[in-house]
Order: C-alpha cells, then sequence, then structure tokens
C-alpha cells in the first residue's frame, strides 16, 4: 500500500505544477518561436500527451482499482481514438497528395 | 427552427396503400387485444413486477430475445415483399420509393434490431451462468439497456405507420439522406432509433466486460472460461470503443438535418464522404460485434455435441484477440470505390485480407473438435454444422471482395449482396438459433421440439441456398443491388425467380420454428433437473429453469474449461455441499429503466418530428429519472434468506421426485 | 451478487470498500474510455474540416488567446482542487470535501461563463454553426465539452448534498470519486482542445 501513502497534498502539487509547466511550454512554442508549422505540431501533441498522462498518474489514480485492467481499457480506448483520427485525416485530408 | 414550432408533416398518419392500411389494423387489433387480456385476466400488476421493472439478467435476456424473434418476423416480411417484386421483370408490387423504403428499413431492422438484441439476449441469459455470477456488474444498468434498445426498435418501427420510412439505406449515406434531397421525417426516424438503441448497447458492452473481469466463480481464470463467454468480452470489447463512433456521427446528421450545421452537406464546406468514413469505422466492428458471439456459440455447442473438449482452445482466444483489434483498421474496404488513392486501397486490401486468417483458423479448430468425436446431431448442432460450409461461401466470397481492384467489379452488385448475407445468416442467424436452442431448456424447463425442428431447419438451410447462390451469380452478371425491378432483356429472371423461391422457402421455415415454439410450450416434456444435453460447463449445473439468484452456493471447483464435465468424470458436483448457505445480496427490482426510456421515447419522437419542445422535455425527463435514482441508490438491494433458499431447493427437489 | 469480503491488492480507501463501489470504479473508467473515442470522432470531423471556412471566419480571426488561456487556467486548477477534495475525502474530513469541491464547481461555473460568452461572441461576429463546416464541427466539438462539463457540475453538486445528508460513507465516497474522475477527464480533454483547436488554429 505504499503508493497510497504517495497520494498526498505534495504530490496533487507536483501534478498541478507539471500542468502548469506543460501547458504554457505549449502555449510558447506554439506562438512565440519560429519553428516550422509540422515541429510546431508535433511538440505540442507530445506535450498534450505528457498533460493526459499527469491527470491521468497524479490526480485520477489509475494505478490503483483494477489497475491492468483499468490501464489496459484507456489505452485500448486510445488505440482506436488515433485510428480514428489519424485514418480520418489520412483518408479524407491527404489522399489528394498520393498519386491521385 | 424555433422552440415553438410544431410543424405537421406532410402527412402524418400513413394510410395510402394497402400495405400500410393493414398494418394499422393489425397494429390497432393487436394492441387492443392485449390490453384486453392483459386487463381482463388481471396481469398488470405482474407484469409490472416480474417483467418491467424486472433486472434479473434471465428475464432481460427472454426479453430480449422475444422482441428479436418479432423483428426478424419484421425484417423477414420486408424480405418477402421485396423478393416478391423481383420474382418476375417488371413487376408492380411495390413502386420505386416503397422499394426504398422496404430495403432500408429491412437491413436496419435485421443488423440493428435482430442481429443485435438476438445476441444480446443470449448473452445475458447463458454469461452469468457460465461464469458463476449471480446477476451482471450492474442490473439496473442492464434493464435500462433493453429499453432503450426496446424504445429505439419502436421509434424506428412506427416510421412505417405514422409519418414516412426512412429511404436511404442502412447505411444512410449522405447527401442523398441529407435535408437537402430527402426532407422529411424518415432519416429523422433512422437516426434516432439508432441513436436511442446504440445508447443501450455501449451500456450492455460496458456491463459485460465489468461482469466477466471482474465476476467470476473462483478457480475460473480467464483461459478456463467458457468461449461463448470469451467471445462475449471480446465483443463487449469491440461495442465499447466503436459504439461511440456511432453515436457522434448520428449526432451529427442530426445537427445537420435539425440545426443547418454542414458536416456532411454539399455546400458550405461540408464533406459527405466523411459519412461513409465514420459509418464504416463503426460499421465494419458492428459486423464483427455480430458474428463474434456466434462464433463462440458455435464452439460450445459443437464440444458439447461432439463430446469433445474444444480443440485449440487458445489459437482460439488468440484469434478473437487479433480479431478486436484488426477489426478496426480494415473499414475503408466497404468504399474501395469511393476515389481513395492507391495506397490507401493497398493498405486496407491487406488489412482485410489479414482479418480473414485468424477467422478460418477457428474453421479448423471447429472440424477438428469434432473430428473422431462422438458426434450427435439435436437441433443447435445441426445449425452448427450447417454453419461451417456456408459462413465459408461467405468468408472466400469476402476474400475475394477484399481485393481492391476486383472490388471495383463486385461492388454493390447482388454478389456483394450474397456475401453479407451469407456471413449473416449463415454465420449470425444460424448462430443465434443454435443458440436459442441450447440454452432454451436452461431458460425453461423443456426443449424445443426435435421434430418440427428438424423440418423447419432443412427447409431454411435449402431456402437459404436457393436464395442466395443465384444471387451470386447473378450479381456476376452485372445485377446492382438496390433496384426495384429490371427488364426481361438484361437475362436475370429464371435466377431472380429461383432467388424468391427459396425466400420463400425460407419464411416457411421460420413459421415452423415459430410453430415448434408454441408446439413444444403446449406439449413438450417437462424436466428441472438442469442438463438436458449432458452440457461441460457450469450453466448445466444448476436447475432449469434456474432461481433468480442462480446460485445458492457458489461453485467451488472449477479446474479447468470444462469445469462440469470433468467434475460429472470425478463423479461430483460443482458444489461443496458441506458449506452452509448463507443469505445471498440481491439488488431490487427497479422503475428506473422503463420510465426512463419512456421519457426517451417522448425525447425521440419529437426530435423526429422536430418539435423541439417535446424533445427537450423528453431529455428533461431522462436527466429527471436519473436525478431520482441516484437520491434512492441507497435501498437498492436485499438479501434473499437462507429459508427462502432451502425452500426453492425442497421444492426442487420434490419436482424432480415426482417425475421419476 | 458477489461476496463482501475485500480482495487482496484492494486499495484501503472507503470508496473501495464494497464490492459495488469496486465494480462501479471499474466501470466508469470503462466508459471514459469509451468517452475516448466518442470525442476522437469529434476530433477527427473537426480537424478534417478545420480548413473548410466557406468565405466565414477562420480560427485565426476568432479565437483570442488570453480568452481561451483563462478557460484552461481555471480548469486545470479545477482539477487541482477536485484532486485535493478527493484526498479530504479519504482522510474522511468532510469539511475539507466541501471547500475543495465547491471550489472546483465555482471554478468550473468560472469556464463554463466565459465559454457561453465566447459563443455568444461568436455568432455576434457572424460566426454560427450554420456559417460553414469548420464552424460546425468546432461548434459541436468544444460545445459537447462544454455539455460534459455542465452536467458534471449538476451532477457533483446533487452528490454534494448527498454527502451533506449522508456523511462519508462507502456509498457517498465512491459516488464522489466518480465524480472526480469525470472531473478530472474531462480537463484531459480540454487539453487536447486547447493543442488541436485553439492552438493549432493559431499557428
Ligand atoms: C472473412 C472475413 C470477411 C471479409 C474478408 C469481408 C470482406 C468484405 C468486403 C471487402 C466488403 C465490401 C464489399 C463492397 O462493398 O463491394 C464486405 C461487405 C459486407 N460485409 Fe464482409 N467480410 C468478411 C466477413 C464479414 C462478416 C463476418 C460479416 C457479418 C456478420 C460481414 C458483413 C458484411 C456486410 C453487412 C457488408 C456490406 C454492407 C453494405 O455495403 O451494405 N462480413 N465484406
Ligand atoms: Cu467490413
Amino acid at each position: 500500500m505504499s503508493e497510497q501513502q504517495h497520494a498526498s497534498a505534495k504530490h496533487h502539487i507536483t501534478g498541478f505544477v507539471l500542468s502548469l509547466l506543460l501547458t504554457f511550454a505549449a502555449l510558447f512554442l506554439a506562438l512565440n518561436t519560429p519553428l516550422s508549422v509540422g515541429l510546431k505540431l508535433t511538440v505540442i501533441i507530445v506535450l498534450a500527451v505528457f498533460q493526459m498522462l499527469v491527470q491521468l498518474v497524479y490526480f485520477m489514480h489509475v494505478t490503483e482499482g483494477s489497475k491492468i485492467y483499468q490501464i489496459i481499457s484507456f489505452s485500448y480506448g486510445i488505440f482506436v481514438a488515433v485510428c480514428v483520427v489519424a485514418g480520418s485525416i489520412w483518408l479524407m485530408l491527404l489522399n489528394g497528395m498520393s498519386m491521385y | 427552427m424555433g422552440l415553438f414550432n410544431f410543424k405537421m408533416p406532410e402527412h402524418f398518419i400513413i394510410m395510402n396503400n394497402p400495405l400500410i392500411i393493414g398494418a394499422w389494423i393489425s397494429i390497432i387489433l393487436v394492441s387492443v387485444g392485449i390490453v384486453f387480456f392483459v386487463t381482463k385476466y388481471k396481469k398488470w400488476g405482474y407484469l409490472w413486477r416480474e417483467w418491467f421493472t424486472t433486472v434479473d439478467h434471465k428475464k432481460i435476456g427472454v426479453m430480449y430475445i422475444l422482441a428479436a424473434l418479432l423483428m426478424l418476423f419484421r425484417g423477414g416480411f420486408d424480405a418477402i415483399l421485396m423478393r416478391t417484386q423481383l420474382a418476375l421483370p417488371d413487376l408492380k408490387v411495390l413502386d420505386a420509393q416503397h422499394y426504398n423504403e422496404i430495403f432500408t428499413t429491412h437491413g436496419t431492422v435485421m443488423i440493428l434490431f435482430m442481429a443485435m438484441p438476438f445476441i444480446i439476449g443470449l448473452m445475458n441469459v447463458a454469461v452469468p451462468l457460465q461464469i458463476g455470477a449471480r446477476d451482471v456488474a450492474f442490473p439496473v444498468l442492464n434493464a435500462a439497456s433493453f429499453w432503450l434498445f426496446f424504445v429505439g426498435a419502436m421509434i424506428f418501427n412506427i416510421s412505417f405507420v405514422v409519418g414516412g420510412s426512412p429511404d436511404a439505406g442502412w447505411t444512410n449515406y449522405v447527401p442523398l439522406a441529407g435535408s437537402d434531397l430527402t426532407p422529411g421525417v424518415g432519416i429523422n426516424y433512422y437516426l434516432w432509433g439508432l441513436q436511442i438503441a446504440g445508447i443501450g448497447t455501449l451500456a450492455t458492452g460496458v456491463n459485460f466486460f465489468v461482469t466477466i473481469l471482474k465476476m467470476r466463480a473462483p478457480g475460473m481464470t480467464l483461459l478456463r472460461m467458457p468461449m461463448f463467454t470469451w467471445s462475449t468480452l471480446i465483443t463487449s470489447i469491440i461495442i465499447i470503443f466503436a459504439f461511440p463512433v456511432l453515436t457522434v456521427t448520428l449526432a451529427m446528421l442530426t445537427f445537420d438535418r435539425l440545426f443547418g450545421a454542414h458536416f456532411f452537406t454539399i455546400d458550405a464546406g461540408g464533406m459527405p464522404m466523411m459519412w461513409a468514413n465514420l459509418f464504416w469505422i463503426w460499421g465494419h466492428p458492428e459486423v464483427y460485434i455480430v458474428i463474434l458471439p456466434a462464433f463462440g456459440i458455435f464452439s460450445d455447442v459443437i464440444s458439447t455435441f461432439a463430446r469433445k473438449r474444444l480443440f485449440g482452445y487458445n489459437a482460439m482466444v488468440i484469434s478473437m484477440v487479433a480479431i478486436s483489434g484488426l477489426s478496426f483498421i480494415v473499414w475503408v474496404h466497404h468504399f474501395f470505390t469511393m476515389g481513395n488513392g492507391p495506397w490507401i486501397n493497398s493498405v486496407f486490401s491487406i488489412t482485410t485480407m489479414a482479418i480473414a486468417i485468424p477467422t478460418g483458423v477457428k474453421v479448423f479448430n471447429w472440424l477438428f473438435t469434432m473430428y473422431k468425436g462422438r458426434i450427435e446431431t439435436p437441433a443447435p448442432m445441426l445449425w452448427s454444422l450447417a454453419f461451417i460450409p456456408n459462413f465459408l461461401i461467405g468468408g472466400v466470397t469476402g476474400v475475394m471482395l477484399a481485393s481492391a481492384p476486383a472490388d471495383y467489379q463486385y461492388h454493390n452488385s447482388y454478389f456483394l449482396v450474397s456475401h453479407f448475407h451469407y456471413v449473416l445468416i449463415g454465420g449470425t442467424v444460424f448462430g443465434c438459433l443454435a443458440g436459442m436452442y441450447y440454452w432454451w431448456p436452461k431458460i425453461f424447463d423443456f426443449k424445443i421440439n426435435e421434430r418440427i425442428s428438424k423440418w423447419a431447419f432443412w427447409l431454411f438451410v435449402v431456402g437459404f441456398n436457393l436464395c442466395f447462390v443465384p444471387m451470386y451469380l447473378v450479381g456476376l452478371q452485372g445485377m446492382p443491388r438496390r433496384v426495384y425491378t429490371y427488364g426481361e432483356h438484361m437475362g436475370w429472371t429464371t435466377w431472380n425467380f429461383v432467388e424468391t423461391i427459396g425466400a420463400y422457402l425460407m419464411g416457411v421455415g421460420f413459421m415452423l420454428i415459430v410453430w415448434a415454439i408454441i408446439y413444444s410450450i403446449l406439449h413438450e416434456k417437462r424436466d428441472r433437473s438442469g442438463d438436458p444435453w449432458n452440457g461441460r460447463t457450469l450453466e448445466w449445473a444448476i436447475s432449469s429453469p434456474p432461481p433468480h439468484y442462480n446460485f445458492s452456493r457458489m461453485p467451488s471447483r472449477v479446474t479447468s474449461a470444462d469445469p462440469f464435465w470433468d467434475a460429472k468424470k470425478r463423479g461430483e458436483t460443482m458444489f461443496d455441499e458441506n458449506e452452509p448457505l448463507k443469505p445471498i445480496h440481491m439488488p431490487n427490482n427497479d422503475g428506473m429503466p422503463i420510465v426512463l426510456s419512456g421519457f426517451m421515447f417522448i425525447a425521440g419522437f419529437g426530435f423526429v418530428f422536430e418539435w423541439l419542445l417535446i424533445g427537450f422535455i423528453g431529455l428533461l425527463g431522462v436527466i429527471g429519472s436519473m436525478i431520482w435514482r441516484s437520491f434512492k441508490d441507497y435501498d437498492a438491494d436485499h438479501y434473499v434468506q437462507v429459508d427462502e433458499i432451502e425452500r426453492d431447493q425442497a421444492e426442487l427437489k420434490a419436482a424432480l421426485e415426482g417425475r421419476s | 451478487m458477489a461476496s463482501s469480503s475485500v480482495p487482496k491488492g484492494t486499495p484501503n480507501f472507503p470508496e473501495y470498500q464494497t464490492e459495488e463501489g469496486r465494480l462501479k470504479i471499474f466501470g466508469f473508467w470503462v466508459f471514459l474510455a469509451a468517452e475516448v473515442v466518442l470525442f476522437s470522432t469529434l476530433f477527427a470531423t473537426y480537424l478534417v474540416l478545420a480548413d473548410r471556412t466557406a468565405g466565414g471566419p477562420t480560427g485565426k480571426e476568432l479565437f483570442e488567446v488570453k480568452d481561451f488561456m483563462i478557460e484552461t487556467m481555471l480548469l486545470l486548477t479545477s482539477s487541482f482542487t477536485c484532486g485535493l477534495a478527493v484526498l479530504e475525502m479519504r482522510k474522511g474530513n468532510k469539511k475539507g470535501v466541501f471547500i475543495w469541491m465547491i471550489a472546483t464547481l465555482a471554478m468550473g461555473l468560472g469556464f463554463l461563463g466565459m465559454e457561453i460568452s465566447e459563443f455568444v461572441a461568436y455568432v455576434h461576429e457572424g460566426a454560427t454553426l450554420q456559417t460553414s463546416a469548420f464552424l460546425s464541427g468546432f461548434f459541436v466539438l468544444v460545445g459537447t465539452h462544454g455539455a460534459h462539463v455542465t452536467l458534471g457540475v449538476v451532477w457533483i453538486s446533487l452528490v454534494l448534498t448527498q454527502v451533506a445528508k449522508r456523511g462519508l460513507t462507502p456509498m457517498t465516497c465512491r459516488k464522489l470519486f466518480i465524480g472526480g474522475l469525470y472531473w478530472h477527464f474531462l480537463d484531459v480533454v480540454w487539453i487536447f482542445i486547447f493543442t488541436a483547436v485553439y492552438l493549432t488554429g493559431l499557428i
């Protein structure tokens, strides 16, 4: 049960600070740097994924309860979500860029 | 589009056709008849207590199956009408518009309101018993799932007589289904019927997923679960992740039609292709949702009647897990011809062919299970045996369609129609019937009559092949799907006529199944001992019908995937009889699900007619019912006391002795 | 329903003490996984339609950095206070639960207020659901999130009245915990809206 003791106020504050850092980093990168559009998009998406992990671990206690099953279900949801989003963009937007 | 706009559609009450007038008359007669007899015999209280408010998974399962049979009748009637119209060239049984409506409702009813509830009904009946649970994880939610499905089906079906049926195909493609090209209420019926039923289905998925993972009897590890339970687990996963896509897609088209949004319109940047894309992201997983449980049923039935352990249990599990993932990455094969680039079509051709591999593996497993078995052929086994060759035909033609360049030839022809009927009828329908025959003497204390059922079986299977083999042929000759008639000079007449004969034979087969059920209710021998097939899994270790708490003691000797069979061989039962009986914790009946669903009906009906005020009132009622339920959540269960359990046991004993 | 004995490895917190609690918490996780797919469909549609402005206003013209940053801060902070409320719940401190949860709800209401005024402003600029495919996608994606937040506020308030009446029992704790899960999840969704809609729209 040691894991649970960690779920203290300090733990939550860490999560909060991390989420603020990630948010402002994304904002800064997107609006105030000269990076290319593609790179910016990649980086802010990665930051958003980290932000999600912060919420899941620090606030939602995904590692408690039916830990393994919870993680598997959520990951499966993300797998399908990626298929839906990436698949739709590929089919609907990038289609015109292929040979015909 | 104001809140208080109550515009009337052109024809509110549809009366323009003898068929519809006939439907009106029968609806009125049947309703009046039901109300009259229920009132006369004072059964309202009984119905309310024992059925409308029940949270017992077995009763919910029975209601699902009953509804599914009714819908099979409705969808079958549509099919007979279509086949009659097409029997000969240039017939005038149905006009073009009416034909469009009928193939639309046929397809939608068969997949969403027949196959789905039939399968979910069988899951309800069998899965908790197979895993040794006393109920599902969320019994009240389970009841809500049923009533939501029921309301969805009602909304969809009344379109026939009130306001007009949908007519854009079960795939409901835009722009045809948009409000510019198809104004009126028909498409709205489609959207709301599916939406409401779909929410119920999603809840079922969550429910069974949790039930199977968290409520198995001691000793039943994941790899000792009966194959039907495994298939239900995998199906639940697919439901959980596919149905939200349907929910959103339907909602977006609703926004287009009711509130002038531009998701799928041709103007203002809307994107009609996006509908096809999203529809099939849900739609392909959906076809696996209706086939996997059938695979599970065949596995259990075949190993029971071959008297052998299922061959290749692990391979079966692995292939189902593989299918659950693959089924989300093949959807494009439904629109190869929509102008995708070569990369896209190639990738999805390959994934589609890949999904045929795990499916093929299973066929070998069933064959090897039967190899050297002592095979018996009662009705459930007959349907399972018929399944293998028929499904094979459907699967092989599926692989033919999976090749994108070839699909340019087959697409939207009768070849395709025949493919999906071979998998849906030869797979899903045969599976549902096998399951119904198999578990019937578990839900009730009698079997369905064998003699009549054999007749029904042969008529149906022969009729099925007579109907659908020629469809492959006329498909290859170029006959497109969804045409309401054809000319003599096309040269399709003979085969079409044969198809119609086949369809009628199937109709007779179905009527005989119904007759077999009625006959058996009246005449079949009663047997409460609970193991009529010499079964292998836990559900056969308890009496038929089981007490409402299923297990008076928890099964405690699960040591393999065929626990009951092995226990019988060891000369044991599944239970430790020395263990003292304990009070059993059970959920109370609950009126919330049916009330909530009633409000959902009001909401759905309001939105179908674009009477927003009524729609929102219905939705408020739905939310209100949930809040009400949340506050009385605190006393939602009770204990079944030991003396009641003992009384049940004594009564069962007396019944069994009286028999011998 | 199964035995009342608590299986090994169960967290020693009130919400996990009953079989019902454990099942419902797990079930809710599964539901959230389904919600991931639900929102992903809306995101997919929005992203596909984002450039189809049909001559109407674009994201660049509409989005205000200050506004959506304040919205983001409100939700992030409310997620934090909601976490603290659950922490207090586990300590059995009813007063703490109320303080932090009410703070959470207040920020949720603040967020909703801002979002509604944002929508109203857009409509006044001639950017409505009917204007273009882009805006249909925008309003329905962001609006669905907003509707979820509204539901969350109503729901958690109702659970709080139950806590006020019954105290922190395993049952009310389970409801609070699930309400909290929902709230954090909406924050996760918002992060993706922040990224995929607002930031991407301005790049
Ligand atoms: C062996 C595995 C399977 C393969 C390779 C396969 C392949 C295909 C392909 C490529 C199509 C699209 C053809 C076209 O539109 O031109 C299709 C359509 C269809 N399949 Fe399958 N399939 C398989 C199994 C199943 C199963 C198990 C079911 C249902 C239980 C099913 C039901 C359907 C339906 C309903 C359609 C047509 C829907 C429509 O356009 O209205 N298929 N299949
Ligand atoms: Cu498919």
